[in-house]
This record gives structure tokens, C-alpha cells and sequence, in this order.
């Protein structure tokens, strides 16, 4: 079966481990998490994780059913990619000793992104976007030397006025 | 009125309608065990010989009355030997609530003597659970424990409360039973799809497993199985549920399953799957698997729907309720053409059932309910012994049964005859195990003994670790690597070394002797059955296989 990449956004409550037996439920089952993102929400007692996962049909069927059984977890929505925000923030840093600083900065001002560190050695950015923007970003920017680079993993929401946690 | 948490806990228990619990004391639970023995009166507390036996006995507990079943252990090794015991229930989808003892609170985290992470290591294989670090939520926490574990499709929970919380002071308000959660029901069209569905097939049959048990709808299934006229095969786990004389039953299907019953499955238009999960011991290649059927499966677990084998339709929700529904939305069907065919498989199954080539395992089986009756317990091991009490025994009533399905747990026996027993008033049961299994947790004789229990426990002693042995000498080029014992161990003598009665036996004559004399005889009596070790349990379908490549003789 055909493999993609989806979004799940779940309402957890906000406990003590509940990372942990979300994150154990995908390693038991054998699925894989491609980034997890977790933080809190308008209401203190809930916290929204955004999972994106690669599978096919199968796997995405059976990782919704399985958070379901999760007693912390309270409500799991597969998001639809047209009707969802999705962002993912990046902090990089780049080495500017090999003469590109000019064409790095231009890189910088192009994608909207912003120069957060400036040395003498390295440039450090931070870039916030969909997915996509993030790995066209790198990739321009590899063959100046790449020192390090983190990212948050996606977070997501869907379009509109409606609220997941309250279904309103 | 203001209580310390270990009084909380004992209160709460009884509040849930438990009066027996299965443990083993220690350290940080010596104040829970303190307000024990000041309940004495109103909850019992039963001491194994190990922790395993006492998660074993809790499972047992619930198996054969569907109530919570209890069991406390101490932190640390107290805890981890219940691993095996929670995995085992959950596998099976047994309520049973886990309570342990930990180190207090701010020696969490430490290393601390008999510290360990039980939340951690229990998480996979609970339905939940929970470290309690503040005794105000205490009360609650158990209540909702039970809740989770009996709500749904039933199973372990765990709750570890370090000692400090146990000695923690706050208010106490008992509360009643907590229920457990309403079913979701599935709509009127939902239902009338699958009514239709069941009514266009020509070759309808009924795969039932443990949740038939589990929501006590022996009945509805039969009514059920009436109405539309079809066979009924079930999985290791639903086996009590319908009675071995019950017309259309064909017993169970699957890997040792009989003849017709895989058959007959394997050539249904229709396979109506009630409380099962389609394990890979049930289906054999999922590819293969019943081709020609449509598949309609009933569960309370929507995440079951589709996980081992696709369905065409499903309904979720408690088949009890389901079943019934279904067949008051129904005709009477007849399909004479179809019985007649699985007749004949019947038949088949009839001219070419196994031939044993020393004491009969089966006559050993058969003679237990023969001599002892119908009013009586089995549990098993895990081995060729099970398989053949699965495959030989007549059963007659629903949790009659208790045996380890999913998770296969050699050593379940022991606990879970003490647990069941005990349950039930001291029900007389007989224990089925084999030489292997039996050693693993035989230090439970002595539960059995203290308790002056009506156990017969009887060893299919081969020598050999027969089933592993059997895959050997079929897959394995008869390399007999570590399952021949050359043990010496005297289990008449081992029997009367624990205070019980041993009777050895290697005929039939012996065989209905020893029942009888089991009959008459306070306390556990063990039977050790001298069996050959080449018996092997057939039918088989290889692992991977189909019915095409059953083997029979």
C-alpha cells in the first residue's frame, strides 16, 4: 500500500508521562514518528501534541485507533493538508569563513528568515516555516558548511473557527 | 473521618465488592498489610509463594467470576515478578487491578533499596496506570482503576503508591461500586447492513472468542446461531462459551484446532467474528486466510476492526447487546445444503482423529469430567496439554475454562487453579500441566496446601518439553536441542514433600482410580500421568500454513 506523510493533532491531558506512553505506544506497535511536538494549550489541563508519521492506509487507521485506547488521550484529529496551518521552526548555523557571508545573508532575506547570531566564524539563523521551506533553506545553504542545525518538528492547526479540544 | 492511605486503599478495595486479594508482603507495604489484618473480617488476603502465582491467582480470580481481580506486592522484585502475571491478563483482556508498594517519595528516583520503575516497566501492558503521589487523589485513583479495568474491553491496571502515601493522613467518604462504562451501541442502519449481509450468505459461519465469555452472551450467541443456522467455531479463549454438545459446534479453529471447525471456516461465504481478534494461532497465512468469506466482525475494541485480518463490515460495541439485536432483526434462516457439507467434514474428522501411542492424553482428559463431573474448573498450563484439554475437554460452561491464550504463559496454571478456585467458593478444579510448566511455579503446592484447597493437578509427564519438542521433530530435523529433562524429579514424593497426596499413574484403570480417589481426598491430590514422549498434538496447521496443509495423523 502507498506510504505518505500525515499530520495527527491529539489533545492529552497534561500529566505526568503521558509523552512517554504516547511515544511507547508508536515504538510497540512499530510505527514511526517522523517529529513529535508537544506543549500546552489555552486550557491548562490539556496539552496538544502534533505527530507527523509516514505510513500507509493500515498504519494510519491503526495509530488513530490505538492513541484512542490511551486513557489520558482525549481527542486525536487526522489533520487535512488543505485545511491545516502546519510550521516548524529552525535554528542553524551556518559557517561564513569561506567567503559566502554576502550569499548567506541573501538567503536569509529571501526566505524571511532572521540572523539571530553573527560572528566572525559562523552565522546563526532562525527560520520558521512549513516543512518544506526548511529543507529548500538547508539545502541552499549546505555548500557553505553546515556547523549545526536543530529543529522543533511540525506544529499544527486547523483553518478556520473551529477549536479541536472543544469540538466547537 | 481523616485515614492514613494504606487504610484508604483496604477501605476502597472493599468498597469494590473485593473480599479476596492475592499478594506478598514486604517492605513498603507493611502498612497496607497492617490494615489487612484490621479488615481480616471483610477482606480476606491470600499469600502465595511467589508474586508471579499471585498475579497468576488474581487473573484466575477474574477469569472464572468476571469481578476485578486483586493483587498487591511490595516495591522493587515484588513488583517485577507480577510483570509476567500483568501481561498475561492483558493478553487475555482480564480486569485485574495491580497495587505496589514503592519508596517514599523523596527517594524516588535514587536507586533506593528495592526501588523500582514499575509505572515504567508496566506501561506497555496495562490498559493504564499510575504512580500516586499525593494521598488526597488516592480514593479516586483506585476507583477509577477499576473502572478502566472492567469498563470496555476489560484489563489490567496498576497503581504504585509509595510508602509515604501510604502513611499520608486526609479524608476518607466511602463510595459505592463504581460501574463500569455505558457501551457505545452501534445505530439501527449499522445493524440492518449487517442483518442483510447475513442474510444473503449461503455458507454463513459463526468465529467466536473470549469476549463472548467476557460479556457473558453465551446465550444471545446461541439464540443467535440458531436464527441464521450456522456453525459455530470459536478461538482458545471463547471455548467455554458454548457447550461441546451444543449441535452446531465444531469446536475450536486455528493451529490445533479441529478438523471441521477449520474447515468450515476456511469454506464460509460469511465469517461472522464475535469478541475475537483473528491471532495469528487462530488464522495461520493472513493471506490465505478464508479467501472466499466476507468478513462481518463484532467487537467491543474498534482498534481490533481490520488490525490482523480486513472486514467488510463491523459493528463496535458490547455483543451481548449486539447479538441480540441482530437477531431480532432477523428471519429464520435455513442452509441445509451448507450443514450437509460441513457434515461431511464431520465426518472426515471422525475417520481420522489422532491415535496415541501410549496413555491417551485425551482418555486422561475426558476422564477427569467423567469422574469428577460437570460442576468443575479446568485450568492449564501452556503446551501439548493445553492444546489437547482445548481440543478433548467437554466443556459446558462459560468461564469454566482458564487457560493462558495470548500470551502463552508457561507457569500460569498453578496461581491461576488456586486463584479460580478460591473464587468460587473452593470450587473443585483440576489443573492440566505438563512436566515443563509444572515446574516453573510448583512452589504454588504450598498455597494450595495451606488453603486445604480441592486441586487435582494433573502432570502429563512426557520427560520432554513436548510441544517444543513436536516442532522439532517437524521442523527442526528431530534436533532435540534442551527439551529432553533428564530430570529426576518424584512428583509423588514432591507432592507429599508439600503436604498433598501423590498418586502416579500409567494406565487407565490408574487413571479413573486416581480421580476417584482425588474425589475423596481434602486438599490437593496430584496425578503425575505418564505419557510417551513422541505424542504429538494434531491436528496441526503449520505456522504460515492453510487448511490445505493440515496435518491429521
Amino acid at each position: 500500500m502507498e506510504q505518505e506523510q500525515f499530520v495527527l493533532s491529539v489533545i492529552v491531558q497534561n500529566r505526568a508521562g503521558v509523552l512517554t506512553r504516547v511515544s511507547g505506544l508508536f515504538s510497540r506497535r512499530g510505527f514511526n514518528i517522523d517529529s513529535l511536538t508537544v506543549g500546552e494549550t489555552e486550557n491548562p489541563e490539556f496539552s496538544r501534541m502534533t505527530i507527523m508519521a509516514t505510513g500507509d492506509d493500515y498504519i494510519k487507521d491503526q495509530i488513530v485507533k490505538q492513541l484512542g485506547k490511551l486513557h489520558e488521550v482525549r481527542k486525536i484529529q487526522l489533520m487535512e493538508p488543505e485545511n491545516t496551518v502546519t510550521r516548524e521552526l529552525m535554528l542553524i548555523k551556518v559557517d561564513a569563513m569561506n567567503g559566502h557571508r554576502a550569499e548567506i545573508m541573501e538567503a536569509v532575506h529571501v526566505f524571511r528568515a532572521k540572523a539571530v547570531d553573527f560572528t566572525p566564524k559562523s552565522i546563526g539563523i532562525e527560520i520558521t516555516g512549513e516543512a518544506s521551506k526548511l529543507n529548500a533553506f538547508i539545502e541552499y545553504v549546505r555548500p557553505f558548511g553546515i556547523i549545526e542545525m536543530c529543529r522543533t518538528g511540525v506544529t499544527a492547526i486547523g483553518r478556520g473557527g473551529s477549536c479541536l479540544a472543544t469540538g466547537e | 473521618m481523616k485515614m492514613p492511605g494504606a487504610q484508604i486503599i483496604v477501605e476502597t478495595l472493599i468498597s469494590q465488592g473485593v473480599t479476596t486479594v492475592f499478594g506478598y508482603p514486604g517492605g513498603q507495604v507493611l502498612n497496607i498489610y497492617d490494615e489487612l489484618y484490621k479488615a481480616s473480617d471483610r477482606i480476606r488476603h491470600v499469600i502465595t509463594a511467589h508474586e508471579q502465582g499471585a498475579a497468576h491467582a488474581a487473573d484466575g480470580y477474574a477469569r472464572s467470576t468476571g469481578k476485578v481481580g486483586v493483587v498487591i506486592a511490595t516495591s522493587g522484585p515484588g513488583a517485577s515478578n507480577l510483570v509476567t502475571g500483568i501481561a498475561t491478563a492483558y493478553l487475555d483482556s482480564t480486569p485485574m487491578v495491580a497495587i505496589t508498594g514503592n519508596v517514599p517519595l523523596p527517594l524516588i528516583g535514587r536507586d533506593s533499596f528495592q526501588e523500582v520503575d514499575i509505572a515504567g516497566i508496566t506501561m506497555p501492558i496495562t490498559k493504564h496506570n499510575y504512580i500516586v503521589k499525593d494521598v488526597n487523589v488516592l480514593e479516586d485513583t483506585i476507583r477509577e482503576a477499576f473502572q478502566i479495568a472492567k469498563s470496555g474491553r476489560p484489563g489490567p491496571v496498576l497503581i504504585d503508591v509509595p510508602k509515604d502515601v501510604q502513611i499520608a493522613r486526609c479524608d476518607y467518604v466511602q463510595g459505592g461500586e463504581v460501574p463500569a462504562d455505558p457501551f457505545q451501541s452501534p445505530a439501527d442502519e449499522e445493524l440492518m447492513q449487517a442483518a442483510k449481509m447475513i442474510a444473503s450468505s449461503k455458507r454463513p459461519f459463526i468465529y467466536s472468542g473470549g469476549g463472548i465469555v467476557s460479556a457473558d452472551a453465551s446465550k444471545e450467541l446461541l439464540s443467535f446461531a440458531d436464527r441464521i443456522d450456522a456453525p459455530i467455531g470459536t478461538s482458545m479463549m471463547g471455548l467455554s462459551a458454548v457447550a461441546h454438545d451444543y449441535p452446531g459446534f465444531l469446536g475450536m479453529t486455528g493451529m490445533h484446532g479441529r478438523y471441521a471447525a477449520s474447515k468450515a471456516m476456511a469454506g464460509a461465504d460469511l465469517i461472522i467474528a464475535v469478541g475475537t481478534r483473528f491471532s495469528d494461532r487462530a488464522t495461520g497465512n493472513k493471506d490465505e486466510f478464508a479467501k472466499k468469506a466476507q468478513v462481518l466482525h463484532i467487537d467491543i475494541d474498534p482498534a481490533e476492526i481490520g488490525k490482523n485480518i480486513p472486514a467488510q463490515k463491523s459493528l463496535i460495541g458490547n455483543i451481548k447487546d449486539i447479538l441480540a439485536r441482530l437477531c431480532a432483526l432477523l428471519s429464520p434462516q435455513t442452509h441445509e445444503a451448507w450443514k450437509a457439507q460441513v457434515e461431511t467434514m464431520r465426518a472426515y474428522e471422525k475417520e481420522n482423529q489422532e491415535v496415541f501411542l501410549g496413555l491417551s492424553p485425551q482418555y486422561v482428559i475426558q476422564a477427569a469430567n467423567r469422574i469428577l463431573g460437570d460442576d468443575i474448573l479446568v485450568a492449564t498450563d501452556v503446551g501439548q496439554h493445553q492444546m489437547w484439554t482445548a481440543q478433548y475437554y467437554p466443556f459446558s460452561k462459560p468461564r469454566s475454562f482458564i487457560t493462558s491464550g495470548g500470551l502463552g504463559t508457561m507457569g500460569f496454571g498453578m496461581g491461576a487453579a488456586v486463584g479460580s478456585c478460591m473464587a468460587n467458593g473452593a470450587k473443585r478444579t483440576v489443573l492440566f500441566t505438563g512436566d515443563g510448566s509444572f515446574h516453573m511455579n510448583l512452589n504454588e503446592m504450598s498455597t494450595a496446601v495451606a488453603n486445604r484447597l480441592p486441586l487435582v493437578i494433573v502432570v502429563m509427564n512426557n520427560g520432554v518439553l513436548g510441544m517444543v519438542r513436536q516442532w522439532q521433530t517437524l521442523f527442526y530435523g528431530q534436533r532435540y536441542s534442551n527439551t529432553t529433562l533428564d530430570r529426576q524429579t518424584d512428583f509423588v514424593k514432591l507432592a507429599e514433600a508439600f503436604g498433598a497426596k501423590g498418586i502416579r499413574v500409567t494406565n487407565q484403570t490408574e487413571v479413573d482410580a486416581a480421580y476417584r480417589e482425588a474425589m475423596e481426598t481434602p486438599g490437593p491430590v496430584l496425578i503425575d500421568c505418564v505419557i510417551h514422549p513422541d505424542e504429538k498434538v494434531l491436528p496441526m496447521i503449520p505456522p504460515g500454513g492453510t487448511i490445505d496443509d493440515i496435518m491429521l495423523k
